[in-house]
């Protein structure tokens, strides 16, 4: 087994998603499959093949350093859950102290 | 609430401190690092913001170049290698205050790493290793609504500005740094200090550290005197001024050293620093360290400097801060102690440009030190704020030394300036300040003075010269300050000689 | 039935240019179209008539003022409910972002508005684009026009499915891991994916930022070439796009000439897994283009058979970067926020609820694929076989002009079938796959209906980076040929004029 259900558990809470235990239940024994199948990757990935996160070999593309329009405050809030005083309100924050 | 602290002395008596610095500088560029939006701090709430820095579906970040160099620009100030490619990565993590969920940032391949940095503190050099240097995305801003006002814990719901989103940071960190001894705290706080004026001096950044546009956290553990394996270690954020770096640092070393001292273990954790109070709580623990899951930024390309490029930057570097402080002390020929003065007052720029317009450098230091810092305290402006420029100081200056002003009218010009009546000559024009220069009106205030006051002109004939000064001052108070007052002396003693 | 709904957008474009017909015809007979028949097909999630009609009138009227439009002016166009058009929601086909209105249009939506396309609507996908069945949208599940039973691939099942029934003669996805083709190949339709950085990503909800990839669907080989020249070229808004400018696609596609052309059939794409029917339409295609004077080798890319594994690691670990911004914070669901719980906990709630099985499935994959510990083996490694992948593909067109292969191993297959089996489900992307981890260009062709369930195959041709012509030369070649053996039209005519098709109702009389 590579992928215990309790394992998936701690996965999405790093991922922030919550899920029901039904749905712990159903998508743990699918997670592990799946993992399993891919882990094939590491039979061919030896230590002297070097690894592509781009598909193309690009570098250095800048843009100038010109400011252009911010949109308008309006529609920057337009499709938030809540606002106040033009800001995104949002639930308490626990945690750190910022 | 405060927490047990041993004696400092006591402290560093048992314990060696190692400290590790991590500064955030944001960069001055007029756009933001990833998109156009301006660069500003404050504004109206959420002015400043586009799909990109809002992080809205589908957007995609293009990187501002201006960041690249200023980036490259510092890692080459700070003495660092350049990488020859490097790339962006992702830090993934959930906060309200970043629109994406991730920042993106640089992992395991910054783009300026191992350099380093001389501060002197009391006359002894110390050398700072730097790790690294790395580009990164600054967060919006959250206020803390309910609760303790304005504080996180406790709050009903906060409220967020992202006009701050995006702002190009770069991150210098500090390798850890070791034999400072009791004077750790100072060397940190020197070393922020030379990183502030480094970066002004490359025109990078403001580095405003109250306004949050150069930060600092502090890490700091104690190692047992003669031990070799580093303690646990704390890092300290929300240190917000030069001054409270160096008293956080020796309010965490004693609370350690106490904590050490009582047989108890150190946590690795952040925390806070109150300022009021001088102390320090406990902020999120690392022992639950976040998984930030870095992984290369698939929608940006690498970054590959070429060497060309990397040498055309290294010849923009301006004359670093202390090669350029040392030199203009010898030219100028001050104390150590007055050129501090004139650093902290932010006069160096000023005194150089006056100088340069023609000043001696010490009637240069004179006027920006003493009759414009105090105009300038009363306005609440900074010097280079005030509404005079290096080239009218030398004006005035040169004023005085042809005997056209004497001290105090060379005052009323300055302030003449100030009202914008002009340059210097103006204002002397203008308000008819020049000192009188005619001879026969000068000698016969000088015989009225005498003849109204014949004990003192006795005193002064008897060669008690000292008494000249009251005669002085009558003839002075006659000509309404207009006069020379070494030459008011000179015809006194002429006559009475 | 309305006879415009059955002319390619070529066809159309040269009537409205002649003012033959106006734009507003045009636009009304395809609204009218969707309306009959979308109950059945379910490939719109939204329409816009009032706006598709009004820039109708005003295309009309600037032709008639004798303005220069654009080659394609007046074409409706249906748009995959992934890019941002302002004024429409964005949905990806998720809960999480019901309604939202984007603030601002796609460099694709941009670049169709200003070539005078009309924006008929957003069409059906997988949620965030995940699925090769279309049935993982979190709306609708859209069908097949073949068989309605089955469904019309994914996750661009939508845009495949409204040019199958005649809703729209042209439409845009995007292609992943095969999005635009697999659905282009069950379809009966053609599809492109552009060499990667070919097609502007700005204002496309990303799924996977390193392999996303916009591009044509349309029911002819000229068409989507013409479709791919209005959409593609360079966009500084996007720092992956390349900035020279395309080949002569449209041309290629004219001169439709393969004669010398070297063609590679990739040895790894057959055997076990694949339909006889698929192959057998898949080699007689092959024959075809041997007829017409290519010579066919067999060529072997070993790395292939990792790329599914390569990519459902790779993949997922930019999922779960990609969707972590749907936090309930600043657009879109949320769920829970009651004053009391922290914004951590309706993160998790409005997530735990916006999301489907699919998505959640990759997202916690992808994290862990990333997570401490766990890169190297995973991520890591995933990321060497695609530098093998990439390898492969370099070595064989040394060799090759172009790689060809079947699109899918089956046809369409039923709906409800590979639901709850994600493994089969990946399946279906197995050919398609290699070209998104290496960023060539790819295209698929209808090559007739398996004589086993009389579905549609697709073929698939391969060509490198930067060499997009080299498809609609193979693929313009192969649809003339095939479509004079069948005695004339393109292979969806033979579902619009069968029983099957009735449903359609765009069956030419006395044909
Ligand atoms: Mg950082
Ligand atoms: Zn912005």
């Amino acid at each position: 087994m590579a992928l215990t259900a309790a394992d998936v558990g701690r996965l999405a809470d790093l991922a922030r998603i919550n899920l029901t235990p039904d749905e712990l239940a159903h998508l743990a024994p699918q997670l592990d499959v799946i993992l399993e199948a891919v882990a094939q990757v590491s039979d061919v990935a030896s230590q002297d093949v070097p690894p592509t996160s781009h598909a193309l070999e690009l570098t250095n593309v800048f843009r100038d350093d010109v400011v252009q329009l911010s949109l308008p405050v309006a529609a920057v809030l337009a499709a938030a859950p809540a606002t106040q005083d033009d800001r995104f309100r949002v639930p308490r924050i626990l945690g750190e102290e910022a | 609430m405060s927490e047990p602290v041993l004696d400092y002395d006591q402290a560093l008596l048992a314990y060696e401190p190692v400290m590790g610095l991590e500064v955030h500088v944001e960069l001055n560029t007029a756009s933001k690092m990833f998109c156009g939006c301006v660069n500003a701090f404050g504004g109206d709430p959420n002015t400043h913001t586009c799909p990109v820095c809002l992080g809205l579906p589908g957007s995609l970040p293009v990187v501002n170049g201006k960041a690249i160099e200023s980036a490259i620009r510092i890692g080459l100030a700070l003495n660092c290698q350049i990488a020859t490619w490097c790339r962006f990565a992702r830090k993934n993590y959930f906060y309200p205050d970043m629109t994406k969920d991730f920042q993106i940032s640089q992992y395991d391949e910054p783009i300026a790493f191992d350099g380093y940095a001389e501060v002197e503190v009391d006359g002894e050099l110390f050398r700072i290793e730097i790790e690294r240097a790395h580009m990164e995305e600054d967060a919006g801003k959250s206020l803390h609504v309910g609760g303790v006002t304005g504080r996180i814990g406790g709050a009903d719901y906060s409220l967020l500005d992202y006009n701050r989103a995006g702002t190009p940071l770069i991150e210098i960190v500090t390798k850890p740094i070791l034999g400072a001894g009791a004077k750790a705290p100072q060397v940190a706080k020197a070393y922020v200090a030379f990183l502030r004026d480094l970066v002004l001096s490359l025109g990078v950044s403001d580095a405003r550290m109250e306004q949050g546009s150069l930060r600092c956290d502090a890490n700091v553990s104690l190692m047992p005197i003669g031990a070799t394996v580093f303690g646990l270690r704390t890092e300290t954020k929300n240190v917000n001024s030069l001054r409270s770096i160096e008293r956080a640092l020796e309010y965490e070393i004693r609370r350690q050293a106490a904590l050490l001292a009582g047989g108890g273990t150190v946590f690795q954790e952040t925390r806070h620093w109150h300022e009021d109070g001088a102390y320090t709580t406990p902020g999120r623990s690392k022992s639950d360290a976040e998984d930030y899951r870095y992984f290369p930024e698939p929608d940006l390309v690498p970054v590959a400097p070429s060497r060309e490029w990397v040498e055309e930057l290294r010849a923009t570097l301006p004359e670093l801060p202390t090669v350029r402080r040392d030199r203009l002390r010898r030219e100028w020929g001050f104390t150590v102690l007055e050129l501090q003065d004139v650093v902290n007052a932010g006069a160096l720029d000023l005194i150089e440009a006056t100088v340069a317009a023609g000043a001696g450098a010490q009637p240069a230091r004179k006027w920006w030190l003493t009759e414009l810092a105090r105009r300038a305290n009363e306005a609440g402006v900074e010097l280079a704020e005030l509404a005079i420029t290096p080239r009218q100081v030398a004006g005035v200056q040169a004023l005085v030394e042809a005997g056209t002003l004497n001290d105090k009218l060379a005052r009323q010009v300055i302030d003449g300036v100030l009202a914008g009546e002009g340059d210097p000559a103006d204002v002397v024009a203008g308000r008819g300040l020049a000192v009188v220069s005619d001879a026969g009106a000068l000698a016969a205030a000088v015989d009225r003075a005498i003849d109204a006051n014949p004990e003192v002109a006795a005193k002064v004939r008897d060669g008690k010269l000292a008494a000249a000064g009251a005669l002085i001052g009558v003839v002075m108070k006659e000509m309404r300050g207009q006069a020379d007052a070494a030459r008011v002396r000179a015809l006194v003693l002429e006559k009475l000689g | 039935m309305n006879e415009l709904l059955r002319l390619t957008a070529a066809d159309l474009a040269d009537r409205l240019a002649s003012a033959e017909v106006s734009a507003r015809e045009v636009t009304q007979a395809h609204l009218d179209q969707i309306e009959a028949t979308d109950d059945v097909v379910q490939a719109f999630l939204c329409t816009d008539p009032e706006r598709a009609l009004a820039s109708a009138s005003a295309i009309d009227d600037r032709r008639a003022a004798g303005e220069t439009l654009g080659r394609l002016a007046g074409v409706p166009v249906a748009v995959k409910d992934i890019f941002t058009y302002s004024g429409l929601p964005t949905t990806c086909g998720s809960r999480i972002l019901e309604g939202w209105l984007p603030p601002y249009n796609a460099t694709i939506t941009q670049r169709l508005l200003d070539a005078d396309l009309v924006i008929l609507g957003k069409t059906n996908l997988d949620e965030f684009a995940m699925g090769s069945s279309t049935e993982n949208s979190g709306y609708q599940v859209t069908h097949n026009p073949w068989d309605v039973d089955r469904i019309p691939g994914g996750s661009g099942g939508g845009s495949a499915a409204a040019l199958a029934a005649f809703q729209a003669p042209l439409a845009i996805g995007t292609d992943t891991g095969g999005s635009i083709r697999q659905p282009a190949s069950v379809t009966g339709t053609v599809g492109v994916k552009p060499t990667y950085g070919g097609t502007s990503r700005y204002g496309v909800v990303a799924m996977a930022s390193s392999l996303d990839t916009p591009g044509p669907c349309a029911r002819t080989v000229l068409d989507a070439a013409l479709l791919h020249e209005v959409i593609g070229g360079w966009d500084p808004r996007d720092s992956t796009s390349i900035n020279a400018p395309l080949p002569d696609l449209v041309g290629a596609a004219r001169r439709a000439d393969v004669s010398g052309l070297r063609v590679g059939v990739v040895r790894e794409f057959s055997g076990e897994g694949y339909a006889p029917g698929v192959l057998q339409r898949f080699h007689e295609a092959l024959s075809v283009l041997e007829s017409l004077g290519a010579e066919i080798v067999e060529v072997s890319c070993p790395h292939f058979t990792y790329a599914l594994s390569a990519y459902y690691l790779i993949m997922p670990s930019e999922v779960s970067s990609n969707l972590a911004r749907f936090d309930a914070m600043r657009y879109g669901l949320r769920v829970g926020d009651d004053g009391v719980r922290s914004v951590e906990e309706v993160m998790n709630l409005t997530r735990g609820a916006g999301f489907g099985d699919e998505v959640k499935r990759r997202i916690i994959i992808g994290t862990y694929a990333l997570s401490s510990g766990y890169y190297d083996a995973y991520y890591g490694s995933a990321q060497k076989v695609r530098t093998l992948i990439t390898r492969d593909f370099e070595a064989a067109f040394a060799e090759v002009d172009v790689l060809v292969s079947p699109t899918t191993p089956t046809t369409a297959f039923r709906i409800g079938e590979r639901a709850d089996d994600p493994l089969a489900m990946y399946m279906a992307d197995l050919c398609t796959i290699p070209s998104n981890l290496a960023g060539n260009c790819a295209i698929s062709i209808p090559c007739g209906v398996s004589p086993q369930d009389n579905l549609p195959v697709g073929f698939q041709v391969m060509a490198p980076p930067l060499a997009d012509d080299r498809l609609y030369l193979v693929g313009a070649a192969l649809e003339r040929e095939l479509s004079a053996r069948w005695g004339g039209g393109i292979l969806l005519d033979q579902l619009a004029d069968s029983a099957a098709g009735a449903h359609l109702n765009v069956a030419r009389k006395g044909r």
